[in-house]
């Protein structure tokens, strides 16, 4: 079966941010979905995976979060694939998935949890977790999306932001860096490409992958603020108007880090920041607030009517 | 044993002379600092595998100090006292005492990755940031840091509900760490994010301040989880008193 087929129907496994602070990003993932005439199945009575703190009390346990979730999408759903569109779920559905297949005692710990928890053990290799980039890049592809595009984004300058999860650590991502067509660890495009493909202009920017400080944005805020600001001043620097964004944490530390910038240290960048599925969902003709642009942080509804997007 | 450059440089253990001359060479003057001697003795033989036996730790005897993590790392970038190499350094000499001069600023690794990326050895410098933070306060050097508090509240919640409600972890912390809330930055972020919000899901997320947002059943994995924290704390704690 070719990717095309098979994430045609996926298991959709939102993660706790998306209930929250990223409601815009799960509004927009979905409204894309539905767009694209793509299946979400909703993972059944999930849990956290885990985030990026309970591998700081225990990274055994944070395997275990992950794999439950892996476990509930193939033994009780039959799923094959899950989609992810949290950087730090899809990261630590991955890491889970690497553990479990290498690493004969995180299949010790997970096999004694999951018994005691009263549900199956999850094997490696039952489902295959994928990113929201990889669902729409492999079933519609940037031809796909060509087609369907009402209103172009063209006019729009974008920073892509990948943040770190998407591609760090490398070996937990075994089909990336595997030559054309798939995604690069170092210089990853997926974004880019698929905002190409609805019309952006992508500029050059040589911070897709830096750090925003999320883990600790609350712990050491002064460290986050200055890594964020980092990232914005960049991002303006290179000509961009808008950085499109891929995770919940990334986005709302550019949001609250925006803020706090200008709160604490004066300091005023003056970007728009939006999801990636936000952008492709008025390229494909949704209203504004069917991607929930109005429910972001950061203002950006006078920026996508100035573009004609709304 | 060589003797790291760093602590010949450190400015304490500098000495300046205004007036000095040597063999009738007046050798006063900054050009002429002078670097006291000084004799390591202190050595903790164990602080490896101390560090070894906390999660992280486990990869850090394979390093051979190539300084690809603290080239790639993001802290560093913006502090340069923060250097996983030079810490790993110590941490396999056995030089406790120069290493407890980092230590309130270990925990500060935001686990961005690069330097595992980075790294030809697999030493996963990442984790041995976070085993070293818990060593430091495992044994009582320093008090538990902001990150290990928003960590344990975290941690705490998922095992209780199997999930997060982000306002019920951010006031946990807060309150832990003694800060206020109504930080003019803070106000100011819910004011622009109470601002667009539609009343269906304001409402939807008032209520999950009130009633956590839960997993169903969980109460068998929450028991198992917890009795595995405990297992692993009891096993940790044999690993740093031996």
């Amino acid at each position: 079966m070719t990717k095309k087929d098979k994430y045609q129907k996926v298991a959709y496994y939102p993660g706790c941010a998306l209930e929250g602070t990223g409601h815009s990003y799960n509004r927009s993932t979905k409204a894309v979905g539905k767009a694209l005439g793509l299946d979400l199945v909703e993972v059944k009575n999930w849990n956290c995976c885990g985030a990026m703190e309970v591998k700081n009390i225990d990274p055994k346990l944070q395997t275990y979060l992950s794999s439950r979730v892996m476990s509930v999408a193939a033994n009780e759903m039959d799923m094959d694939v899950v989609m992810a569109p949290c950087n730090g779920c899809y990261h630590n559905l991955k890491k889970a998935e690497y553990d479990l297949k290498h690493d004969p005692e995180s299949v010790d710990v997970v096999d004694k949890l999951s018994k005691k928890a009263g549900h199956k053990t999850y094997e490696s290799g039952q489902v295959e977790t994928i990113h929201a980039l990889d669902w729409i890049k492999d079933t519609i592809g940037e031809e796909g999306l060509k087609e369907r595009v009402k209103n172009s984004l063209s006019g729009i300058k974008v920073a892509n932001y990948y943040g770190c999860m998407y591609t760090r650590p490398r070996h937990i991502f075994p089909e990336k860096d595997q030559g054309p067509g798939s995604e690069s660890t170092s210089n990853p495009h997926f974004m880019d490409d698929l905002l190409a493909a609805a019309g952006a202009e992508n500029v050059e920017f040589p911070l897709k992958t830096a750090c925003c400080g999320g883990a600790h944005t609350l712990s050491d805020s002064d460290t986050s603020t200055k890594l964020v600001l980092n990232i914005l001043k960049a991002a303006k620097l290179a000509g961009a108007d808008v950085i499109a964004t891929e995770c919940p944490t990334c986005h709302s530390g550019l949001e609250m880090h925006q803020i706090r910038a200008e709160k604490v240290l004066g300091e005023t960048v003056d970007i728009k920041i939006l999801y990636f599925t936000q952008l492709l969902g008025m390229a494909l003709g949704l209203k504004p607030r069917k991607v929930g642009v109005h429910e972001n942080v950061s203002d950006s509804m006078g920026f996508v009517r100035e573009h004609g997007l709304a | 044993m060589p003797i790291h450059e760093k602590s010949l440089i450190r400015p304490e253990n500098l000495k300046t002379h205004d007036e000095l001359v040597i063999d009738g060479v007046d050798v006063s003057g900054h050009w002429s600092t002078f670097i006291e001697s000084r004799v390591v003795s202190d050595y903790n033989e164990d602080l490896q595998d101390e560090i070894a036996a906390l999660p992280g730790g486990e990869q850090i005897h394979r390093c051979w100090q190539c300084g690809s993590c603290t080239n790639s790392c993001t802290v560093n970038a913006i502090n340069e006292d923060f250097n996983p190499r030079y810490w790993i350094y110590l941490i396999r000499m056995g030089m406790e005492s120069e290493l407890l001069r980092d230590k309130d600023i270990i925990w500060q690794c935001v686990s961005c990755n690069k330097c595992t990326y980075a790294c030809p050895r697999d030493v996963f410098p990442e984790g041995v940031m976070k085993a070293t933070a818990h060593w430091l306060e495992r044994k009582g050097h320093t008090d538990k840091s902001p990150s290990m508090h928003f960590d344990e509240v975290f941690t705490d919640q998922i095992v209780r509900t199997g999930k997060i409600e982000e306002s019920r972890t951010i006031r946990g912390f807060f309150k832990r760490t003694g800060q206020s809330l109504m930080q003019p930055w803070m106000i100011e972020m819910v004011k622009r994010m109470l601002r667009g919000l539609p009343i269906g899901l304001l409402t939807r997320m008032g209520l999950a301040t009130v009633v956590a947002p839960k997993t169903r059943g969980w109460s068998a994995a929450s028991a198992a989880m917890q009795e595995y924290i405990d297992e692993q704390h009891k096993k940790q704690e044999q690993a740093l008193s031996s």
